[in-house]
């Protein structure tokens, strides 16, 4: 049982870092879109997947539109 | 992810119009598209490889309009855009803009990869809550109209705005808050899990030593709960009390003070006992940190989740959409007299309104909205004064007439000295107005703080007498037991039985399209009798529609070679780049050029298509200009000016002095009218629609529609007697409406709804904006509403109802002190599972 007067200042300090990340990752600005965020990496995904040559083709266009 | 039926335009989900005939091909089918504009958009989403937007969306999008670079140009204008472009290095600049239809995640994947396609974008970010997007780009390779038109090319809505405003405290309020939580949710899963160790040592034994050790680690990680995650609930105590008005926060408050320092208390004293006394053990005094950290937790969880709604409500009203234009056409004074027509003043240029000074000439092209007050110099038109009137038809102006702020220029361009600007504008006083009588509104006081101020009355009281009855029998027990009453009693379930409720009820009818302004609406909304439109235009669509064509009888003859086809195009063509709500009713048909247009103000429109002589307007007017008899088969009717009858406004076409047809127009319902008015009418309630148009037009659209009653022409006054008739017989009334100068009519009803459409000053004093103008969504939210208030009941019982079980047996010394923890947090729970019911059923 004498452990626990170890492993208890250990937990202490991993959950004084845990709460500092926190805090970054709100004031860092992280947390603002909670409604986007958690689904941008699906769409990432598709675009790797739809046919790059099709892509390519809307880059001429683009350039020659511009 | 949104499947929409064949026969529903599959970018935006509307109706698609017979006959229309507009397609694109997404994947690998063939999608109905309603109008050039969807088709348009969708076409640019799939030609920049961005066809997956549509697997991925969660909602339809909105109906979009055609766009081109021209609407954009005023922006690269430097002293307009300066004001809304920052610097950055590298010359590089940024801006934020609003954009006014984000509907889900894949909005803001969609518009981030079609800018980055841009040559000279360096980076966007969108964000889908606030609703904005920030743009970085090199002014040098790319104009912001270009940026602004890319947008609208793929069917968004963005304007630069300024954010001096609201939203950098909006988003200060939601990190705040969400950093208060974190703090409780991390501190409620250590103090939980050595609550474990406790509650496991209380029952096989446990050493003093042991024991104080961890009521000492969880009362180091409940103390920034209290003091920190907690501290919005202690100061709005606080600030209750010094206004003499008993909140919920206020028996919050009192019950976390308690806990946190009888169980303080009971770790120290345990503490110094052991120190002194092995033998006496932990027999008196218990600790609640976990039960603490828990509660402030769901607590604030709930106050994250209604925060999160109404400041999603706030982010997505129509802003910047609504704006009058940013820039007008100003004449210098010393290249303005008046003897010149308007089409001979040089030198016009285009300034930002806000430098627009009394006495100066401007121009205002016909479509355009009037940016200031005036007295028209030179042109004669007619303005639509809907916005300040409610008046939906135009009126005929001419030079010497003032014009408004506000105001739509329909027929002919204009010149007008400016009058005033501004806030004197007539529009502006109008708001104040409107602002002021907001401020009149008695405002009902919430259910849950209702109950707090007896419940906190009721606890106080039962408290003391049971510190009092057991000082006089165990004085040795009385502060435990006084305690333990206190914290079995704790609010928890009763604190959070209505703001969960209601936050889940407002999210779900967010989705639906119906925005809930103020808090009291769902309290409210089962409460009403009486459902008021307060004008047709809330029915309606708003808009001319072909309804019926009529070739002319005598020259049948003639007539048979001519195809209905042929008659609508010539008429768009004779139409084609006049604003007037007939000319866009024709707008699809144009078909060629047209030479020697003239339009003739509230008459019609003449001019000469491949060499024939046209003319088409008001058949006496046609008559004229033709210099032919008027067809007798209207008889006294078709004399009257833009006559309205059961076919609608009658326009007359006629070529080279013969008669071809005669077209009518009218305005349609809405298709969810039908439906709306038949579920508001088998719930119970009286529909009835009071209306400011003149009667037979109005009477005749609404006609179909089973209100129970329907009154014409009222001024908003009459209106305003007839609401207050009907709530002084007890009646509770829901009005929806959308102009301007029915907020006070709007203001004195129990809720006001304001259309999607309508202006952004309306829509802020509006208890309830209708995003999605489906009017199905006001039964549906009413019986959302009546779920919400069994949900709130059926919560409430169950909180008072524990705890009057709870208090008998803790006031007596029978509650261990486990018991009473695990009891808050159930009860706590219990309710918050029981909100979640809402959402259930509802969808689809």
């Amino acid at each position: 049982m004498e452990s626990l007067y170890l492993l208890i200042p250990i937990s202490l300090v991993f959950i004084l870092i845990a709460i500092r990340i926190f805090f970054w990752a709100v004031n860092s600005g992280q947390y603002d879109d909670l409604d986007s965020e958690a689904e941008r990496i699906l769409f990432d995904e598709a675009d790797d997947l739809s046919h790059p040559e099709e892509i390519e083709e809307s880059q001429e266009q683009q350039k020659e539109q511009q | 992810m949104t499947e929409l039926s064949a026969e529903h335009c599959y970018h935006c989900g509307l109706a698609v119009p017979a006959g229309a005939n507009y397609s694109q091909m997404i994947g690998d089918k063939l999608r109905a598209m309603c109008c050039p504009g969807c088709a348009a958009v969708a076409a640019t989403i799939v030609g920049s490889g961005l066809g997956s937007f549509y697997k991925f969306r969660s909602a339809a999008n909105t109906l979009a309009n055609e766009t081109s670079l021209e609407l954009f140009l005023d922006w690269d204008i430097p002293d307009i855009q300066n004001e809304f472009i920052s610097q950055r290095g590298q010359g590089q600049q940024s801006i934020l803009l609003f954009i006014d239809n984000i509907s889900c995640a894949a909005c803001t994947w969609l518009i981030e990869k079609h800018l980055g396609k841009l040559t000279g974008i360096e980076t966007v970010n969108v964000n889908g809550t606030t609703m904005r997007a920030e743009v970085i780009w090199n002014p040098e390779q790319l104009r912001l109209s270009e940026i602004l038109n890319a947008i609208h090319q793929i069917g968004y809505i963005a304007s630069p705005i300024n954010d001096s405003s609201d939203i950098p405290e909006i988003k200060d309020q939601t990190r705040q808050l969400l950093l208060r939580l974190g703090v409780a949710g991390l501190a409620m899963m250590q103090a939980g899990m050595v609550a474990i160790a406790l509650y496991a040592g209380s029952f096989q034994g446990m050493q003093q030593e042991w024991q104080t050790l961890l009521r000492l680690v969880s009362l180091l990680f409940v103390t920034p709960v209290v003091f920190y995650s907690a501290q919005p609930f202690f100061s709005n105590a606080w600030r209750s009390l010094k206004m003499r008005h008993l909140i919920m926060d206020v028996p919050v408050a009192l019950a976390i003070s308690l806990a946190y320092v009888a169980s303080l208390y009971a770790t120290f004293q345990g503490a110094f006992q052991g120190a002194f006394n092995e033998s006496t053990g932990s027999a008196s005094g218990e600790v609640y940190f976990d039960s603490i950290s828990m509660f402030i937790f769901f607590l604030l969880l709930g106050r994250f989740a209604e925060q999160r709604i109404r400041h999603k409500n706030l982010l997505s009203l129509n802003r910047g959409n609504r704006l009058p234009p940013v820039t007008t056409q100003v004449f210098p004074p010393e290249h303005y007299s008046f003897e010149q027509s308007e089409k001979s003043a040089r030198g016009h240029r285009i300034v930002p309104i806000k430098t627009l000074m009394e006495g100066d000439f401007i121009r205002v092209d016909s479509g355009q909205t009037i940016p200031c007050d005036g007295i028209i110099q030179s042109g004669d038109t007619q303005v639509s004064e809907a916005l300040l009137t409610g008046e939906s038809n135009p009126l005929t102006k001419q030079a010497g007439d003032a014009v408004y702020a506000g105001t739509i220029n329909g027929a002919n361009p204009l010149v007008i000295k400016v009058s005033a600007t501004g806030s004197d504008t007539k529009l502006s006083t109008i708001l104040k107005l409107a602002e002021r009588a907001a401020m009149h509104k008695p405002r009902w006081a919430s259910l849950a703080d209702h109950v707090a101020g007896w419940f906190i009355g009721a606890l106080l009281i039962i408290a003391s007498s049971v510190a009092w009855y057991w000082y006089l029998h165990d004085p040795e027990r009385a502060l435990w037991i006084t305690l333990s009453v206190l914290v079995v009693t704790c609010p928890c379930a009763l604190s959070l039985a209505t703001p969960t409720a209601l936050s889940v009820a407002s999210s779900v009818l967010r989705r639906e399209g119906f925005l809930i302004n103020r808090s009291y609406v769902l309290e409210l909304l089962p409460k009403i009798g009486r459902v008021i439109f307060d004008k047709t235009g809330t029915l309606t669509e708003g808009n001319l529609t072909l309804r019926h064509i009529e070739p002319a009888a005598e020259n049948s003859a003639v007539n048979k070679f001519i195809s209905t086809r042929q008659i609508l195009g010539w008429a768009a063509t004779l139409e084609q780049g006049s604003q007037h709500p007939i000319a866009r009713a024709l707008q699809q048909y144009v078909a060629g050029p047209i030479e020697q247009q003239q339009f003739v103000t509230g008459s019609g429109v003449s001019g000469s298509i491949n060499g024939d002589q046209f003319a088409f307007g008001n058949p006496k007017w046609v008559a004229e200009i033709a210099g032919i008899e008027l067809p007798n088969n209207r008889g006294q009717g078709a004399q009257k000016k833009d006559s309205m009858h059961s076919k609608g406004i009658e326009v007359a076409l006629a070529r080279n002095g013969q008669w071809i047809a005669k077209l009518y127009f009218g305005d349609q319902l809405r298709e969810s009218a039908h439906p709306a008015v038949r579920q508001l009418r088998s719930k119970g309630l009286s529909v009835s629609l009071l209306s400011g148009d003149p009667s037979p037009a109005a009477a005749e659209i609404v006609q179909p529609l089973a209100l129970c009653d329907y009154q014409f022409s009222l001024q908003p006054e009459q209106k305003l007697q007839t609401l207050q008739q009907l709530q002084a017989q007890g009646q509770s009334v829901l009005m929806v409406g959308d102009g301007i100068n029915d907020v006070p009519v709007l203001q004195a009803a129990d809720i006001s709804v304001a259309m999607g459409q309508a202006s952004e000053l309306s829509q802020i004093n509006a208890d309830v904006i209708l995003l999605c103008n489906d009017l199905r969504a006001l039964p549906r939210a009413i019986a959302v509403a009546a779920k919400t208030r069994r949900i709130i009941k059926q919560n409430i019982s169950w909180a008072i109802g524990y705890n009057l079980i709870a208090l008998p047996l803790a006031a007596s010394g029978y509650v261990p002190p486990w018991a009473a923890a695990i009891g808050m947090s159930a009860s706590s729970l219990i309710v918050l599972v029981n909100a979640l019911r809402i959402s259930r059923g509802l969808r689809n």
